[in-house]
């Protein structure tokens, strides 16, 4: 283990009877960092992180945060993690700032319930009830009763599932504030564009593994290709037709349509169409656009993100 | 460890006071705890005010002797009597209309259902009527005194029962679903991702019923003082610390109950299971010296009968600690054993 991690685990297992949640994970976060859980539902990312939060135990592997282990040192963690869970819902007759007061009352020591609220833009719902917040505000007091304990480490389970995209980028900089002030970050998602925004190193986790492992540019890098053309045809191509192209990398079938991985559009759009043409096919559509994180768990997994 | 900065108070008084006004902003749950048990005191109260016990309906059959046998019946001031055929007369016996029903030709056969309680009455009322009217002379001519002392009515009996009944009810629902509630919004399973220690958060729960014990008591003992003159004999401070004991062991009973279940419907499920056996059992609206002796043992261990009958010692009878020692005793042991199993059993996700 390098002496900067701060959150580390090896070989991690987990296994319920009717399905291996966690299937052997090793993860390494630095501090300072944002580290990324990307995967899609089911991946294993919520057993992953409530094991690493002391939430729930694995069967096999070795957690260590902050160079502690939740069977020793459960009450001195517990200080100096700050925790947002996946759909927790906090108790709707309380205001903002009972729920914020009552949870800095577990904390030894951190912000001021008050200044808290001025930072995430909740000052003015201070004395509104729970229940009668926005989504976004909702996800804001969650975070900001994860922030109440003034942690060394923030975990964040899905903290933009379901928010609007105004909501989502004031969630983003609430995240940017803490990092500024030497918070180290580890979030799970199953937006590209959150883990691409947010994160600095990113581990792809699919069926419980970790099936990719960098920072968003290596990842994108791995596909060696940065654009990508999807199109469907009738009648459809098959693999060999694509040999002919120039820069050709590689082809998903994704339902009806193809996602071709190519170097560049300029020279690989006109040789698909003739090779459309050529096989008296008739194409239906065709879009492309600059490879993602997406793109690669497709290639990865022959799945999409959102409903693998 | 560093010294907590003085932010906030203490987590166990936050939790409580958190607790505290979630329940006040639930208006169902204040009409519950507090309107219901009023509502159930004056219904009760007035249905079983004290009054002159009704006539007691008997029947007499058709025949030569029916006419003589009404007259001498009629002037019976605590007999109701009519006239039946035989068949009609056997009827309104065997379906509970009258109590005992005058058949025979030259002396009279009482038909009747001994195992009914005015029968026993309606007898010894017949035949005291029968036989005056026949010609006996009673050997002497006793008085009657009439008695109704305060502390024997039934409205006596009644609420201290009530107070009981409602400190169980309201304690183990309020606490049931307050737990089962936050368990399905994950809300406990957040509390745990804190430093919160998990005895503050039980103990709120518990803290937070006993101050609305207060509350609902009070409401109870001053509406039944002011309007059906029942009033506490015995010592406030025991009567004080009977509640309290009361509402501690049905606060950790409920904690207890509520330790595992996952749904609304089974928390629902299983207060009914554990509270049915003693709103029948416990001696809230009947005494529950009619059940066999075999049972009483097991009765009076209930949590609920040792309450009730503290409750009646101190308000009826006007005994102190010294003498509702046993239930308080009792009632401690439920508390505490039924809070330690629960904080080991609960399930906080």
């Amino acid at each position: 283990m390098s002496d900067t991690a701060v959150i580390s685990c090896i070989d991690l297992r987990k296994h319920y009877p009717d399905v291996k949640a966690v299937d052997g994970i090793d993860l390494e976060v630095h501090r300072g960092e944002c580290f990324g859980l990307l995967g899609p539902n089911g991946a294993g990312k919520t057993t992953t992180i409530e094991i690493l939060e002391g939430l729930n135990t694995p069967d096999s592997g070795e957690v260590r945060i902050l160079g502690l282990t939740w069977e020793a040192d459960e009450r001195e963690l517990r200080e100096r993690i700050g925790v947002s869970l996946q759909e927790t819902q906090l108790a709707e007759k309380l205001t903002v700032l009972e729920t914020l007061t009552l949870f800095r009352s577990f904390y030894r020591e951190g912000p001021h319930p008050d200044d808290l609220l001025r930072n995430l833009s909740l000052d003015e719902k201070r004395n509104s009830r729970v229940g009668k917040l926005s989504g976004g505000q909702k996800q804001r007091l969650a975070v900001a009763c994860a922030l109440v304990g003034e942690p060394d480490i923030l975990f964040l389970d899905e903290p933009t599932t379901g928010l609007d995209p105004q909501s989502r980028l004031q969630l983003w900089e609430v995240v940017a504030e803490f990092r500024k002030r030497g918070g180290t970050v580890l979030l799970t998602t199953h937006y590209m564009e959150e883990a691409e925004r947010l994160c600095d190193r990113i581990a792809i986790v699919d069926h419980g593994k970790r099936i990719a492992l960098g920072t968003p540019q290596e990842l994108i890098a791995r596909l060696d290709a940065p654009h990508i053309i999807e199109f469907e045809s009738t009648p459809r191509l098959g693999e060999e037709d694509f040999a002919s192209i120039g820069g050709f990398h590689g082809a998903t079938p994704r339902g009806e349509r193809w996602q071709l991985r190519v170097d560049s559009l300029a020279v690989s759009v006109p040789q698909l169409l003739a090779a459309v043409d050529a096989k008296g096919a008739k194409l239906e559509t065709l879009t492309t656009h600059a490879a993602t994180l997406e793109d690669l768990f497709v290639a990865l997994t022959g799945r999409e993100l959102r409903d693998a | 460890m560093p010294e907590r900065k003085r932010v906030t108070r203490h987590p166990l008084i936050e939790l409580t006071i958190v607790r505290l006004k979630e329940f006040l902003r639930e208006p169902d749950a204040v009409f519950w705890v507090f309107a219901f048990p009023l509502l159930l005191t004056v219904a009760l109260g007035f249905a079983f005010r004290e009054k002159a016990p009704d006539k007691i309906p008997v029947g007499v059959a058709e025949g030569p002797a029916a006419q003589q046998r009404m007259a001498m019946l009629q002037k019976s001031p605590a007999l109701l009597p009519r006239l039946y055929s035989l068949a009609e007369g056997r009827e309104e016996l065997r379906r509970g209309k009258i109590s005992l029903f005058v058949e025979g030709e030259a002396s009279p056969v009482y038909r009747l259902d001994p195992t009914r309680p005015d029968a026993r009455t309606a007898r010894v009322e017949v035949d005291d009527a029968l036989q005056g009217g026949a010609g006996r002379k009673d050997v002497f001519a006793a008085k009657e005194e009439h008695v109704v002392e305060h502390g024997s009515r039934y409205i006596d009996f009644l609420v201290p029962g009530l107070i009981g009944m409602n400190l169980m009810g309201t304690s183990m629902w309020s606490i049931g679903f307050s737990v089962v509630n936050a368990r399905l919004r994950k809300l406990l399973k957040r509390m745990l991702a804190t430093p919160m220690r998990k005895r503050d958060f039980l103990l709120a729960q518990a803290l937070s019923r006993l101050a609305f014990l207060v509350v609902e008591v009070g409401v109870v003992v001053i509406f039944a003082k002011l309007v059906f003159d029942v009033s506490i004999r015995g010592s406030f401070a025991a009567f004080s610390v009977v509640c309290l004991a009361g509402g501690a062991a049905f606060a950790a009973i409920g904690l207890f109950i509520s330790s595992r279940a996952k749904t609304l419907e089974a928390i629902s499920g299983l207060m009914n299971v554990v509270m049915m056996p003693m709103w029948i059992c416990s001696g809230v609206f009947f005494s529950y010296e009619r059940f066999p002796d075999a049972v009483k043992p097991v009765i009076r261990a209930l949590p609920l009968t040792a309450l009730n009958d503290a409750l009646r010692a101190v308000m009826n009878d006007g005994h102190g600690f010294v003498q509702v020692a046993p239930q308080l005793i009792n009632l401690t042991i439920w508390t505490v054993v039924t809070y330690l199993v629960g904080l080991k059993i609960f399930r906080w996700q």
